[in-house]
């Protein structure tokens, strides 16, 4: 409940513009999200089955995000970044993270 | 040895379906016969406790109602196989849930974990709850029964390239099998198939070919796995493979949707979709009858 709560006070602080890539039908929407280095992506599980976000090369890992699980993580290195899901590995994601420009 | 290759879809009935895996292939249709006294081990499979959508909302009731099935057996099984997918997300409050159902069986268990039972590649929820007896560091493992070699293989800990075996599981297997003799019946549990059910959906094991040259030498073996949530059978040479169905609901046939996942049915339907499956093992045979719930 308190992750809830976070997740929707977060969401509401947030800008219009929050990144957000949502899971549904077994894939990831957008498959590939450019974003600026310290921004947060929200991934938000609308799918009717368990899936998660797990970075290829073990740097994040939402665990188990079941129906209607929110998980966020802030980038803050720039690079690319392949994800895919644990129970359904045919599930493949990317967040490119640029540089901020001064 | 004529090598012999087929996938044959087994639809249920209200009666429940048996058939024979021998050499030959695969012989269907007889009607489940009422439970007799020569059933070797019952298998049960992908339970996924901690579910709660429309496909199955009460999964640890259709769970307690397969337990209370196996233990009315008129004459309790050797034991009872749950080839994995036992919770659904691998937290301690599902795999608590869980074993407290599974403790209920008289049998005594051996249970597999699936990929549901060890995200973020965490070994510990599972084995807290669950150990499969004398296995190995890795946790597969194999025992001798009845003249029957059975073995345990575990494909679900590289979850990007899932299923995998890995060089020290096939290196382990090469070892347990050299002693047994070909005439020895072999008997395999595993999660994930160990063939190319369906590579679209994941449904394969990549380095499982290498595992099955291993086991080309014996004249049967049986390869019983989950994961897909439905009953397929396929032959390949001397090693018949049989997927079983859930406790908790049914997925697609393979292609004929979308995409893999939970498949909501009428409730009466999904009864038809899920259960458990008795395995009798004479011979160069293993009979093997799937009794759905309803």
């Amino acid at each position: 409940m308190l992750c809830l709560l976070v997740a929707l006070v977060g969401a509401t602080a947030a800008p219009a513009s929050t990144p957000t890539v949502v899971i549904k039908d077994d894939a990831y929407a957008p498959t590939r999200l450019t974003i600026s280095a310290g921004q947060t992506v929200t991934f938000v599980n609308q799918d009717d089955d368990a899936h998660t976000v797990t970075a290829t090369d073990g740097t994040f890992d939402s665990k188990g995000l079941d129906t209607n699980g929110v998980w966020r993580h802030t980038f803050t290195k720039p690079g690319t970044y392949a994800y895919f899901c644990e129970m359904h590995p045919f599930m493949k994601g990317t967040i490119v993270v640029k540089s901020v420009t001064p | 040895m004529k090598r012999s290759s087929f996938l044959e879809h087994v639809g249920w009935t209200g009666a429940g379906i048996a058939y024979t895996l021998s050499a030959g292939g695969l012989f269907a249709g007889r009607a489940v016969a009422a439970m007799n006294d020569t059933v070797d081990f019952v298998q049960i499979s992908d339970s996924h406790i901690g579910f709660h959508q429309a496909a199955n909302p009460d999964v640890a009731g259709t769970l307690t109602s397969v337990v209370a099935n196996i233990n009315a057996m008129p004459v309790q099984p050797a034991f009872v196989v749950h080839t994995g997918d036992i919770t659904h997300l691998s937290t301690a409050q599902q795999f608590s849930d869980a074993k407290a159902i599974l403790s209920q069986l008289k049998a005594p268990l051996i249970a597999l974990p699936g990929e549901h039972d060890v995200l973020g590649n965490d070994f510990k929820p599972y084995l807290s709850n669950f150990k499969i007896p004398q296995s190995t560091s890795g946790g597969w493992a194999s025992w001798d029964r009845g003249g029957v070699h059975y073995i345990v293989l575990l494909n679900v800990f590289n979850f990007e390239k899932m299923g995998l075996l890995g060089n020290d599981q096939l290196d382990w297997l090469a070892k347990d099998v050299q002693p047994v003799k070909a005439g020895t019946p072999v008997v395999v549990f595993t999660h994930v198939p160990l063939y190319a059910l369906f590579e679209e959906w994941g449904w394969t094991t990549q380095d499982g070919t290498k595992a099955l040259a291993l086991l080309q030498k014996f004249d049967n073996v049986t390869i019983l796995n989950g994961h897909i949530h439905q009953i397929v059978t396929h032959s390949e040479g001397n090693i018949r493979f049989a997927s079983a169905a859930a406790t908790a609901y049914p997925q697609p046939k393979p292609g004929t949707a979308p995409k893999p996942g939970p498949v909501t049915l009428a409730h009466d339907d999904l009864l038809h979709a899920i259960g458990y499956r008795t395995v009798e093992l004479d011979g160069a045979a293993a009979r093997i009858e799937d009794r759905p719930l309803a």
